[in-house]
């Protein structure tokens, strides 16, 4: 009995210590990243100016005389995550809400499998679809010149976020508690009514959560929309050809060196600020979400 | 029963890692670099597999990148689609050239032209030009493909039409097969690629006159050419598998295979 006793205890202990170590990990890898790209970055900035960095509106890095301004990036970034999310949310949280409360049977069987099987494609699939399909489309319906601009890569992003938008929607409207729906339609209303006066406003926060969710997985975004958005690094506009942040590092990277590269770095810890905000935000909305 | 196929198929897999475990007698040769050089690359490394069974492999990731991969040491020999640049030398490296190559100017099959000046193809890609009426062609918007910037094609263009930095492209994409596939998509699209590369998706067009053959292209006529060059470390570090293809590719056994790929062989 005492020798079973002592195993198990020891047992415990190296299991405790190995998820300890597991965690620690975690953590190390964050801050590692963290600190490496604070340290990579900084010296470009300290080089160029923040303010010429960040409101420079000419990005000419391999010119003779080399300007390191990133706003068109900001810029093309900002836009193309809003428009991704003013498209993609409403018709996310519509197919949540047709999902979770309207859906008979055998479509939600159908429609489910689709969504996950959507969430599930890599973003090359998207890009290669996106230029051969897409692009082409956009050039036509248009009249442009060329399809690959703003326009289209904001398509793809809409499409990209929406399985994440539909699964969290509809995972935050079916935690609103059922009294509040029956409630609702015992007091006479019809279900659409009961769905958006009742259901959604109560599923808010986590509707937020979902949109949130979106941003952080369109402002990430780089092989898909680098093979539909132009990759010129003009001042945004929604049928020019544009640069993101993520598509300026991604093109470049491979051959930059010296202050081109140190000036890459740094838009990775701009783009890493972002990133940082948008998870701040979110874990502040999921903290209300808990109470 | 479960248990016992889960961990046989665990140990199967585990297998599968030994693969990488290649015998020593199977050296490897890396190369890196230009997209241009694509079917050049790909009939030297069957024809020296066959020969000497040693493997070469090659990554297109553009002439640029494969300078900057040769300099770190990523790989044995670099290669670009354009001479090597006075601070490259002086940082250590030694550029050889294998080939000369025509850069074509492509245009959709659509596109009734089929002729350009030098001068016209600057002003089309200085936008000076922007509707293709002024050149004889459909009254339509001029579309410019190019490269990335550390493309050796695009260096070879720009500085063969004095456009450097002066371009105003609508898209910048990062492959010779990417501009082809655009141009060919777009009927009133123009851009460039290695004449190599050139199918019938798209329409190379004459400059002043003079079609891209290889017999233009050697005597010197077709005036937008480049040299292909295989990029290695000045300090002769190359090691003894790499320094064999590199004999290989140089030699005048070579010279059928280049001309197999499109390219042209350098007058020896």
């Amino acid at each position: 009995m005492q020798k079973k006793t002592g195993i198990f205890a020891w047992v415990e202990r190296v299991m405790r210590g190995l998820f300890l170590v597991c965690g620690l990990a975690a953590i190390g890898f964050v801050l590692f990243i963290t600190g490496y790209l604070i340290a990579a970055g900084l010296p470009a900035i300290r080089e160029i100016g923040l303010i010429p960095f960040l409101t420079g509106s000419v990005w000419a890095s391999t010119a003779a005389e080399p300007q390191y301004g990133i706003l068109p990036f900001i810029l093309t970034s900002v836009y193309g995550t809003f428009g991704a999310i003013v498209i993609g949310v409403p018709v996310g949280l519509l197919t949540a809400i047709f999902l979770g409360k309207m859906a008979p049977p055998k479509v939600r069987g159908l429609l489910r499998p689709a969504v996950d099987l959507l969430a599930g494609i890599p973003s090359v699939v998207y890009g290669l679809v996106g230029m051969m399909v897409l692009v082409p489309f956009v050039r036509e319906a248009f009249g442009l010149p060329d399809g690959a601009n703003l326009f289209s890569a904001i398509i793809v992003l809409a499409v990209m976020i929406l399985p994440t938008v539909i699964s969290v929607s509809e995972t935050a409207l079916q935690a609103v508690p059922r009294e509040y729906e029956e409630a609702s339609l015992a007091l006479g209303a019809t279900k659409i009514e009961t769905v958006f006066k009742v259901t959604v406003p109560a599923a808010s926060s986590g509707i937020a959560t979902a949109v949130v969710m979106g941003i952080g997985r369109a402002v990430g975004e780089a092989m898909a929309i680098m093979m539909v958005s132009g990759n010129v690094a003009n001042m945004p506009g929604l049928f020019t050809s544009v640069r993101f942040l993520t598509t300026a590092v991604a093109s470049e990277m491979s051959y930059s060196s010296g202050l081109q590269r140190q000036a890459l770095f740094s838009i990775a810890l701009v783009l890493f600020g972002f990133i940082m905000v948008i998870n701040l935000v979110l874990n502040a909305l999921l903290k209300k979400n808990r109470k | 029963m479960k248990k016992i196929l889960a961990l046989a198929l665990s140990a199967i897999l585990l297998v599968g890692l030994l693969a990488a475990c290649a015998p020593k007698e199977a050296e490897k040769v890396s190369t890196d670099g230009s997209t241009s050089m694509e079917k050049l690359m790909e009939i030297l490394r069957e024809v020296y597999k066959e020969e000497t069974g040693v493997e070469v492999t090659y990554n297109p990731t553009g002439s640029g990148a494969g300078i900057e991969a040769v300099q770190s040491g990523r790989c044995d020999i670099g290669l670009a689609s354009r001479d090597l640049k006075p601070e490259e030398e002086e940082s250590g490296l030694q550029g050889t050239v294998v080939a000369i190559d025509g850069i074509a100017v492509v245009v959709n099959p659509e596109n009734p032209v089929s002729d350009l000046t030098v001068e016209q193809i600057a002003k089309l890609y200085t936008g000076e030009i922007t509707n293709w009426s002024e050149v004889g062609g459909n009254d339509a918007p001029v579309v410019l493909i190019g490269r990335e910037a550390a493309s050796g094609t695009r260096d070879g263009f720009e500085s063969i039409t004095g456009t450097e930095d002066a371009c105003k492209y609508n898209q910048e994409l990062t492959s010779t097969g990417d501009v082809i596939a655009t141009v060919a998509g777009n009927p009133n699209a123009i851009g460039y690629a290695s004449l190599s590369a050139v199918d019938e998706k798209i329409k190379a067009i004459s400059v002043n006159g003079v079609a891209p053959s290889n017999e233009t292209v050697q005597n010197g006529t077709y005036a937008v050419q480049r040299n292909f060059v295989l990029v290695t470390k000045a300090d002769g570090s190359l090691s003894e598998a790499a320094q064999k293809f590199f004999e290989f590719a140089t030699s005048a056994a070579a010279d059928e295979y280049i001309l197999q790929a499109g390219a042209v062989p350098v007058i020896r």
